[in-house]
């Protein structure tokens, strides 16, 4: 008898027996449909996730180097050794530019918040931009009106700004932004440009933001500010080459002994992602482990109603073995017959979890990507073999003379 | 060379601490084309002759060689070959598939053996047809009569065409009249050069074999050729008749 045709009348079989106990082979559906439902929505979750960190850190970009005094992955001790770094300065960044080869832009950046206002209309926790001249290319942002900051606005420090879409929105409803004047704090700013509606980025709101010239910004807004350079690599294959490019140039402008190490840091998006990509699996792990236990329950639900089953239908065992029935083709009867109510149970999972994923989509970006349906179709089929084993051994070892005997 | 020879064919049980002597030496041929009672009280090792004899059972000892084959030491999955090929079983309770119907009953050994689907539903069809059951075949077990019944589970016995029929009890369940008719069937293939054991405790239905066997205390105690065996009374619909071809 070959595998394919055991199958066949094993998928028979268990439909005949299901359809017998219905609501039995329902309840215990139950347990693996929330098990699916859980593991289904955690793995939804997770994607989502991911989805979300990957397009966010797109907007960075892969060839976008940072020159910070710190590195973004510090540790405890790290940060004890490196709090003394000297700032980064202005004459960095002018240096760095004229020097770096492998970079097509060099830009500067400060952020802080500020309460920007219009005439009565007031806005708080506006973030402000500190820029200069190459920030709009660097920072991949683009104008919708008016201009970007000019070399002369950032070298004189002149009392310009570039609105986000929103501030603009806000202050200008159908009204023409440019010209304007607004307040930041108590900063009179002539507004010279509108950015285009970006959406938000790690919690950033990029369309709530005020632009300012870097020297403005360090006059005005804050005393001390912390720079970042950013660089744009001219070419994506070059990114270490420019990284190392930079790292010399910045040791020899800050004066750093041959022996000592760097007192600044160059991020990148890379080390987001390398870090992220721990913390995410970690995460993933632990919660697709937790949600795997209701799968598990569910799985103990199924071991048990086989053995019920079995022991049910003992009569039939031994009927199906005196007319000829090797052990195998009782064993599989069995497993297909587990793997039947976990398989229908899988698609009732899906068929609940896809509504609450787009239910979910709508505080948190979620999707459903066809790979998950099948490795949930996969994972309850899965759970019914392997629950299903044990209850299906027993059957299938039976002694027919016993079985037969019993009533 | 018979069909069946066993020597000294021995069967313990353990249950608990004692040891239960089912069968304690049995040596036996059995030609190819008998018919043949084996009779007995309960309690007298009958039935643990007839599931040696149905390899359903393994002895404890002794030897038996079915068909040229000594099976007296194969594994389950041998003995579950043997019996699809060799036997074919008729149970005193029927023992059909309930949730089946007629059709899918009587194919079921050769679902086993391993026939393509349109072969087996051939055969079941004409095995059907040959108890008189062509009418019956999508009926369900309890849309039928106890004869009807077991009128279906001969089917299912004589469908992979065995070199043994082993009726355990065939009548128990029914009524004389459709006892009668199951024996006639008996008869009718018996005629046909079938070999037929069946295993009862009632005298009647022992009579109508040609050599009857009585078992006592794990023993065979008579072993006699039955000088004029009954013949089973015939009816409209039953006897002979529904064995055509």
């Amino acid at each position: 008898m070959t595998l394919f045709s055991e199958c066949k009348e094993s998928a028979f079989i268990a439909w005949t027996a299901l359809r017998a106990n219905k609501l039995r082979a329902g309840l215990t559906t139950l347990g693996i449909v929330i098990g699916i439902v859980s593991v289904t929505l955690m793995g939804t979750a997770i994607t989502g996730l991911n989805d979300a960190f990957r397009k966010s850190v797109g907007n960075i970009g892969a060839d976008t180097l940072f020159i910070q005094r710190f590195s973004w992955m510090t540790s405890e001790t790290d940060w004890r050794l490196s709090r003394n770094r000297k700032e980064l300065t202005l004459q960095n960044v002018r240096d760095l530019d004229r020097l770096v080869t492998l970079c097509s832009a060099v830009s500067v950046d400060s952020g802080g918040n500020g309460t920007v206002s219009f005439g009565r209309r007031q806005a708080r926790g506006v973030y402000v931009a500190g820029n200069d001249e190459n920030s709009l290319t660097v920072r991949g942002l683009s104008l919708s009106q008016g201009r970007w900051l000019t070399a002369g606005d950032v070298q004189s420090g002149r009392p310009v700004c570039v609105l986000g879409s929103y501030l603009a929105d806000r202050f200008f409803p159908g009204r023409e932004a440019i010209g304007g004047k607004v307040k930041l704090n108590d900063m009179r700013l002539e507004v010279v440009g509108v950015l285009e509606k970006q959406g938000s980025a790690f919690g950033n709101d990029l369309d709530n933001q005020i632009v300012i010239p870097i020297t403005r910004f360090s006059q005005d807004f804050s005393r001390w500010p912390d720079l970042t350079i950013t660089a744009k690599v001219r070419d994506l294959s070059q990114v270490d080459d420019a990284r190392e490019e930079l790292r010399g140039i910045m040791r020899k402008l800050r004066r750093v002994p041959p022996d000592f190490p760097d007192d600044f840091a160059i991020n990148s998006q890379e080390a987001i992602v390398t870090f992220f990509n721990a913390v995410g699996g970690t995460i993933a792990a632990v919660g697709l482990f937790i949600s795997g236990l209701s799968l598990f329950v569910g799985g103990i639900g199924i071991m048990n109603i086989m053995f019920v089953s079995v022991a049910e239908r003992t009569k039939e065992i031994g009927i199906r073995k005196a007319i000829g029935a090797k052990r195998r083709t009782i064993l599989v009867q069995f497993l297909v017959e587990a793997a039947t109510i976990t398989l229908g149970a899988g698609i009732l999972g899906i068929l609940v979890a896809w509504p609450l994923t787009l239910v979910v989509d709508k505080f948190l970006a979620a999707s459903m990507p066809w790979w998950l349906v099948a490795v949930a179709l996969l994972v309850s089929v899965l759970t019914g073999v392997v629950s299903g084993f044990l209850p299906a051994w027993r059957a299938a070892r039976m002694d027919p003379v016993d079985a037969l005997r019993a009533d | 060379m018979p069909l069946i020879q066993i020597h000294d064919l021995t069967r313990r049980y353990v249950m608990g601490t004692e040891t239960v002597h089912a069968l304690r030496g049995v040596t036996l041929t059995i030609e190819r084309g008998e018919y043949i009672a084996i009779m007995g009280p309960s309690g007298s090792g009958k039935s643990t002759l007839m599931n040696l004899l149905g390899c359903l059972d393994s002895p404890t000892s002794g030897y038996y060689e079915l068909n040229g084959v000594n099976v007296a030491h194969m594994d389950d999955n041998d003995l579950a070959e043997v019996r699809n090929r060799e036997i074919g079983f008729v149970f005193q309770s029927f023992n059909l598939l309930a949730r089946s119907d007629s059709l899918h009953n009587v194919e079921l050994p050769l679902i086993y053996a391993g026939l393509p689907s349109a072969e087996r539903r051939e055969q079941a069809v004409r095995a059907l047809t040959n108890v008189g059951l062509g009418d019956r075949m999508h009926h369900k077990p309890n849309e039928l009569s106890g004869g009807q019944r077991q009128r279906v589970a001969v089917a299912r016995a004589l469908v992979n065409d065995p070199s043994i029929v082993l009726a355990d009890e065939p009548t128990g369940n029914l009524d004389s009249r459709t006892g009668e008719e199951i024996l006639g069937l008996f008869e009718a293939l018996s005629r046909k050069g079938n070999t037929i054991i069946v295993v009862t405790h009632e005298e009647e239905v022992a009579q109508h074999a040609r050599r009857i066997i009585r078992i006592r205390d794990g023993l065979i105690a008579a072993d006699e050729v039955n000088p004029n065996p009954r013949a089973a009374m015939k009816f409209a619909a039953g006897g002979t008749s529904m064995v055509a071809a």
